[in-house]
């Protein structure tokens, strides 16, 4: 009798039923839909961090960034508290060109600018601590090569600084008239330990030619270049290029795993390498854990802050925020207007669910006060009023269902493309990523200049032109274009079936409630 | 049998309570037809409601037999009226959304007859009324005769003792009237029911064994 009742009210009373299920299908439509996207710019982020820290990365350990580089400071200053490359040439350096001037050629293999470095004793600290099952260190640095012309200087002009620019005289120079021409380049390069267990973003390569770095190249000029940057700039395997002022002889190019068209670095050299050219010997700059369980990735982190006090700790998730772009912003919508915009129909559907239900169970009051005349029983009203809602619900749950998956499909066709990058400032400058460079640079003046020799200085307070040059290769390893796929997981499908039966039980157990309140003798009563 | 001694209801209302039943004391033997009368707000329905243990009084007592309906939860009273007591209505109170057979199968759920038992028993009870060819229209398809007649059906089905009958001509015309008098009288024969009716009209009353009058709550024995 239950299931034909059942049917008989559903069917019968259809315009109520319809109305609680359209109510109910468009919350649950929309609960897939927001899952599934978020689930999609959850995926291209971690997609995105893939492509930076590496595939099975769980934890990233940094030095905690001094207030200068973390608050985004301006470069200009940065350069003047001496964080940035520094070129100083005397007055016989380069090479003297026809016309007096000297043309120069410089490279220098520095820390990037907002990173910090730790000790390599870090790592073993890190390896020692429970929960951790494999580590590996790495030093990122900036490779800077400074190429230009330098005028001649009039030696007379010594001693005569604080005059009028005006009576000072240059020649030679790119202009024959003491004017300079410089071409300043940057590369970012890794130092990663050779042989070691792939951890960090070394993991998230493939290889494409040559060779990958191996334990016999500790201590040798052996370079793994990036595919894209290899191929930008015409280097293959076999050919050398200069990191640091010495020549690297390129044994392989890597290409990302992930959908990134570059790798988190343009080269990759042995660490102790790069230590010794950069001058930071014993230092790293970010070492990459892997959990041995997802499970007790916050315990350890836990547990790595407590050994690491000056440390800056960092999970997938806390990187997750530092994702920006479109892909940012996609995330920034999704988990509040999307979240909110779910909790809100979910709860204008259950409201509905549950005043229809009411309105049903006052409108059929003579009913139940019929049913209980006749002997039925509060449990068996309230039962069937109950179930004739989680019936409607679920009715409204399967086409929110068909909905949904309508609307995800749509979204996948259209598949958004999201643009997304880590930002420096987000976790204790781990990258220089989209970090700027300006070098000031004086141009046909003499000030700034130091006696005898030229002096160029990033971000010295010099007169003339300057020019600024963004950390190109840096950059663009950390920005990706990812097209959204958003995912339908079983799970969102058991969730979705779920709240449609919760929000049926509710009114149900809400309407059942006031059914079963009623006095056999004060509902036949009350409508006679 | 029925036995009511000193029964009293009494209804809050505004200010003052609302006796409804002033210590009424009757008894209504098994098999008996009896009809009750009286003014609108006399307090006829209400005396129904306490036969039907659908109330409970505020003093006195109500034995049905050997239960005393006053002193029973409700657990048990909507067992007593599940089954030994049938009610007909005056405005039917058949469930809109079901057949003619199934609103007759609902008096049959609280006794845990299973489905088939159900049917049969059902198919029985609407032939027993003439309607055995209605079985499957809706409330909405029958008219207010045929109706009256699936509620009947409604009330016997499950074979009871006591058949209370609340204004059950109240919204027929006169040859409708006549046709359901007729299908419960020849119920009340043939099956040796006890048969209650409340009635304003005294055509109906009059075929009854006995009447009784009820005006502001008390009652009198018409004989």
């Amino acid at each position: 009798m239950f299931g034909t009742y059942l049917r008989r009210e559903l069917t019968g009373r259809r315009k109520q039923t319809i109305i609680i299920a359209i109510g109910m299908a468009l919350a649950i439509a929309l609960v897939i839909i927001v899952n599934s996207v978020a689930a999609g710019v959850k995926n291209a982020q971690a997609e995105v961090l893939k492509s930076v820290y590496g595939v099975g990365t769980d934890i990233t350990v940094t030095k905690k960034v001094s207030a200068l580089s973390s608050t985004g400071q301006s470069t200009a200053q940065a350069g003047q508290n001496g964080q940035g490359p520094r070129f100083d040439f005397g007055a016989d350096a380069g090479t003297q060109t026809g016309d007096g001037s000297r043309t120069v050629d410089s490279s220098r293999l520095s820390v990037g600018m907002g990173t910090s470095t730790m000790s390599t004793s870090t790592l073993a600290t890190v390896k020692k601590t429970d929960g951790v099952s494999a580590a590996a260190a790495v030093l990122s640095l900036e490779n800077t090569s400074f190429k230009g012309t330098l005028p001649t200087f009039n030696r007379d002009q010594e001693g005569q600084r604080g005059q009028s620019d005006t009576t000072q005289q240059s020649s030679g120079g790119a202009d024959g008239q003491g004017g300079s021409s410089f071409s300043v380049d940057s590369f970012s390069v890794m130092g990663i330990t050779p042989g070691a267990k792939a951890v960090g973003p070394i993991a998230s390569t493939a290889l494409v030619e040559g060779r990958t770095l191996t334990a016999n190249d500790e201590g040798k000029k052996v370079v793994v270049l990036d595919k894209s940057y290899a191929k930008s700039n015409s280097y293959a395997v076999g050919d050398t290029i200069k990191i640091g002022g010495k020549k690297f002889t390129i044994v392989g190019t890597v290409k990302s795993t992930g959908s990134d068209s570059t790798t988190a670095s343009n080269a990759y050299i042995p660490l102790d390498v790069a230590q010794s050219l950069s001058d930071e010997k014993g230092k790293v700059s970010t070492i990459y854990v892997t959990a041995s369980s997802s499970n007790d990735v916050d315990a350890l982190k836990a547990s790595l802050e407590k050994t690491l006090p000056k440390a800056t700790v960092s999970t997938q998730s806390d990187l997750a925020s530092s994702v920006s772009g479109s892909l940012g912003s996609a995330s920034q919508l999704v988990s509040n207007l999307g979240t909110w915009l779910s909790i809100i129909v979910l709860a204008a559907a259950f409201l509905i669910a549950i005043l229809f239900t009411i309105s049903g169970v006052t409108r059929r009051t003579r009913e139940f006060g019929t049913l209980k005349a006749i002997g039925w029983s509060n449990r068996r009203i309230v039962g069937q009023v109950a179930g004739e809602s989680v019936v409607q619900g679920l009715i409204g749950g399967i086409a929110g269902i068909v909905i949904g998956v309508i609307g995800v499909f749509v979204v996948n066709v259209i598949s958004p493309t999201l643009t997304g990058g880590v930002s420096s400032g987000g976790f204790g400058g781990a990258l220089a990523d989209g970090a700027r460079r300006a070098f000031n640079g004086g141009s046909g003046s003499t000030t700034g200049a130091g006696g005898t020799g030229s002096g160029f200085a990033a971000g010295a307070p010099g007169g003339g032109s300057g020019f600024g040059q963004t950390a190109r290769s840096a950059a663009s390893s950390a920005s990706t274009q990812i097209d959204l796929s958003a995912p339908i997981t079983l799970w969102v499908i058991v969730i979705a079936v779920a709240l449609a039966v919760l929000g049926g039980l509710l009114a149900g157990a809400i309407g059942g409630w006031r059914a079963s309140r009623l006095r056999p003798a004060e509902a036949l009563r009350s409508v006679q | 049998m029925y036995k009511l001694k000193n029964v009293t209801k009494q209804y809050p209302g505004k200010g003052r309570k609302v006796v409804a039943l002033n210590d009424v004391t009757v008894d209504i033997p098994d098999g008996q037809m009896v009809a009750i009368q009286g003014p609108t707000g006399g307090g006829k329905s209400t005396l129904l409601q306490m036969l039907g243990a659908l109330d409970r009084p505020s003093s006195g007592t109500i034995e049905l037999e050997d239960s005393s309906l006053g002193q029973l939860g409700d657990t048990k009273l909507g067992a007593i009226r599940g089954k030994e007591i049938g009610f007909v209505f005056q405005n039917f109170n058949l469930i809109p959304t079901l057949t003619a057979q199934e609103n007759v199968e609902t008096a049959l759920v609280p006794l845990g007859v299973s489905a088939a038992e159900r049917k049969e028993r059902a198919e029985k009870a609407l032939a027993s009324v003439g309607l055995a060819e209605r079985g499957d229209h809706r409330p909405s398809e029958l008219s207010g005769g045929q109706q009256q007649r699936v509620a009947i059906a409604r009330a016997i089905v499950k074979e009871p003792a006591v058949l209370l009958a609340d204004e059950p001509t109240g919204n027929l015309d006169e040859e409708t009237r006549d046709e359901i008098m007729e299908v419960l009288e020849g119920l009340w024969r043939d099956r040796g029911l006890t048969l209650v009716i409340v009635t304003h009209d005294s055509a109906v009353a009059r075929r009854a064994q006995r009447r009784l009058h009820i005006k502001q709550g008390k009652v009198k024995d018409l004989g």
